[in-house]
């Protein structure tokens, strides 16, 4: 088990024959995924190292049966190439793209929401999701996670930051900790998927003993999910919180402070997570072996 | 990016926000002569992008032109919380008769944009917001639906505008509407929307925030770029198109992602030592930007080592390694590097560094954040 992509999961590259999506998604299939095909419109019939590349989604989902997509075109193009997946029949789709605007961000949520509902959107700008040993969509270095091991105790991750999504693998192969899965979900403001999503998943799946998760300082999400935890989650949980010591963030006037309502602080995100029950690390070190302590407790 | 009031008034006027005809001025001589196209009494105003400026003598009254002489005099260069006054805007003066609160914005936890308004508007607001919640009404409004007319005129009704008002507040949060989506504005805050006795509604000022990303379909932007305050630090970062944010420190800071170079930030506190910035190089970053990173870093004199965080996704270690000898080439840097490097292709990285015949005074791989941190901060307190 793991959760959202697992060995079964096909997968197109949106942007196949551009730089990124190359280079990663030969990576992705290098690691093992099932990397079934691409898509660029005009460039349909050619392949990328033996990767079938189609002109759209719908071609390429009818020709191999994909069920997850790698958006990986540029900020631009992003909204309308998710809506195509999503359009196509696509349940999965993993977009990495950074700098959308937050306008398109919001339109595309919430157009998937009213008709796509059954499209689960991870990112945008996210480092991606890898179930170690089985798929890995995106931009991680697949060689830093550990694969779960069938007796376990094994770690789901959900981090709100990319390269915090590494340290945290990192940090868990370090000490010998087998990972379910780990989903970054992005630091972008309307992200397809939440905390809250991938942690009602890992309650759920049988594979995951543990779970760690990585927030940072703004929003509210980190809020959110410690009363999710709180209410809902059984499972040892250790976190860290970036951001202790970082310099006051862009101030957006009356509004912000009134939507905030003093959330968003590193220390009152850390303080609601406590609260929950959640071990909370001051450095991702610290919440990696705060982590193996759980595991310890769990063997 | 933060506008000032003048420039969020001209981007109102563009969706045809109602706003007084006015000026900018950064000389006495100059906010006289706009005075006196404009009809007095005139109002000068401080152009700072703090809150409270009322309150701390930066907007004043002027009934002729000496007047306007005496206040653009004392407002120009007065110090409000720490940003020192470059321009004033003149305007007319308004008669008011009530003072209400508008304002959109995106609502994270929602993922909807927000409309606040409140009949209660004016220096106030937050105080409201903290002792009568329900003065303000919030409403979520779904991006794909957007705002109608009569939404909106519901929106009055209920935060208790009165009725004469309530059309002419109606017309200007649709109008304001537009301004925040198609004008991609992560803020749009008009405070206060004033009532006249004409019975016309009106924008008195501007709060307007403009969502970064959204720079590659607004040409328009470039004008107000032009006026964003840095010091000579980050106008170089911004120059060479860095994520970069001066702090007072002494450990320069190099890190791919926002995360963690936050990470970066903390676990340098954490063991005694004080950053001298933020420096986010990003995803992809090749060699020429960690080249330009490094340059940047060395301009700052406060800085005694530096410490370069990598952790490679789709930043290729071997770029980061490249960019280092090359910067190394490239300029002088007055303070050594401690470096962490992992992740994709960290090895090739690494073996890049050693082959590079970069002597250890100059250059020092630690295996870990926390040992890396640790190092740098140690050298920079030798």
């Amino acid at each position: 088990m793991a959760i959202f992509v697992n060995e079964n999961t096909k997968v197109i590259v949106q942007g196949l024959t551009g730089g990124q999506g190359k280079y990663h998604g030969l990576r992705n299939k290098a690691y093992g995924t099932q990397v079934v095909g691409g898509v660029t419109p005009g460039k349909g019939g050619t392949d990328v190292e033996g990767i079938p590349v189609f002109n759209s989604v719908a071609e390429a989902v009818a020709a191999t049966g994909a069920t997850a997509s790698f958006v990986a075109v540029p900020p631009k193009a992003a909204p309308a190439a998710i809506l195509e997946a999503a359009q196509a029949g696509i349940g999965f789709v993993v977009c990495i793209t950074e700098g959308i605007p937050a306008q398109d961000e919001a339109r595309t949520f919430n157009t998937l929401k009213r008709d796509f509902a059954s499209t689960r959107l991870l990112g945008p700008n996210c480092p991606g999701i890898i179930s170690p040993g089985k798929c890995n969509i995106g931009i991680t270095a697949g060689e830093i996670a550990q694969s779960p091991s069938a007796k376990g105790p094994n770690v789901g991750i959900v981090s709100r930051s990319g390269t915090l999504t590494y340290q945290a693998l990192y940090e868990l192969k370090q000490l010998g900790i087998g990972v379910s899965t780990c989903v970054g979900i992005g630091g972008d403001p309307v992200p397809g998927t939440s905390f809250i999503d991938c942690l009602a998943e890992f309650e759920k799946d049988p594979e995951t003993h543990a779970i760690i998760m990585i927030g940072e300082i703004g929003g509210s999400a980190e809020e959110e999910a410690a009363d999710f935890i709180k209410a809902n989650v059984s499972k040892p949980m250790s976190a860290y919180i970036a951001g202790v010591t970082a310099p006051a963030g862009k101030k957006m006037g009356h509004a912000g402070a009134i939507v905030s309502g003093g959330k968003g602080t590193a220390q009152g995100k850390m303080d609601a997570l406590r609260d929950a029950g959640v071990k909370v690390g001051l450095n991702p070190t610290e919440a990696g072996s705060l982590m193996s302590d759980i595991v310890k407790g769990l063997r | 990016m933060d506008l000032f009031e003048y420039q969020g008034k001209q981007y109102f006027a563009r969706f045809d926000i109602p706003v007084s005809a006015g000026g900018v001025a950064d000389t006495v001589d100059q906010a006289v002569k706009v005075a006196d196209c404009s009809q007095y009494p005139v109002v000068v105003k401080a152009q700072v992008q703090v809150g409270g400026r009322g309150k701390a003598g930066g907007i004043k009254l002027a009934n002729n032109a000496d007047e306007v002489r005496t206040h653009a005099g004392n407002i120009l260069g007065m110090d409000i919380k720490g940003h020192v006054v470059k321009r004033v805007w003149v305007e007319h003066a308004s008669d008011i008769d009530e003072e209400y609160y508008a304002s959109f914005t995106l609502d994270r936890a929602a993922k909807k944009h927000l409309l606040m308004l409140s009949a209660q508007g004016g220096v106030d607001i937050e105080e409201v917001a903290a002792k009568d919640p329900d003065a303000i009404v919030k409403l979520h409004i779904n991006p794909v639906e957007g705002l109608s007319t009569t939404v909106a005129k519901k929106a009055a009704v209920d935060a208790k505008i009165p009725a004469k008002a309530q059309d002419g507040v109606a017309d200007i949060l649709v109008k304001l509407y537009r301004c925040f989506t198609e004008g991609d504005c992560d803020l749009a805050e008009i405070n206060p929307l004033i009532l006249k006795p004409t019975g016309e509604v009106h924008a008195l000022d501007a709060k307007v925030s403009l969502d970064a990303n959204a720079d590659f379909r607004h040409p328009e932007w470039e004008e107000f770029k032009a006026t964003v305050e840095l010091d000579d630090r980050e106008k170089l970062a911004r120059d060479k198109g860095l994520q970069y944010i001066g702090l007072d420190g002494f450990v320069g800071i190099i890190a791919n992602g926002a995360g963690l170079a936050m990470s970066t930030l903390d676990v340098v506190n954490q063991v005694g030592g004080k950053a001298a910035n933020f420096l986010d190089i990003g995803g992809g970053a090749n060699a020429d930007v960690m080249a330009s990173a490094l340059e940047v870093i060395n301009f700052d004199k406060n800085v005694k080592s530096i410490f370069i965080n990598i952790f490679g996704g789709i930043t290729r270690g071997e770029e980061v390694a490249k960019g280092i000898v090359e910067a190394l080439g490239r300029v002088d840097l007055r303070a050594p590097i401690v470096i962490r490097l992992d992740g994709t292709n960290a090895e090739e990285g690494r073996e890049i560094l050693r082959n590079a015949g970069i002597p250890q005074s100059k250059l020092v791989s630690k295996p870990t954040m926390l040992e890396a941190a640790k190092a740098a901060v140690e050298i920079a307190k030798k």
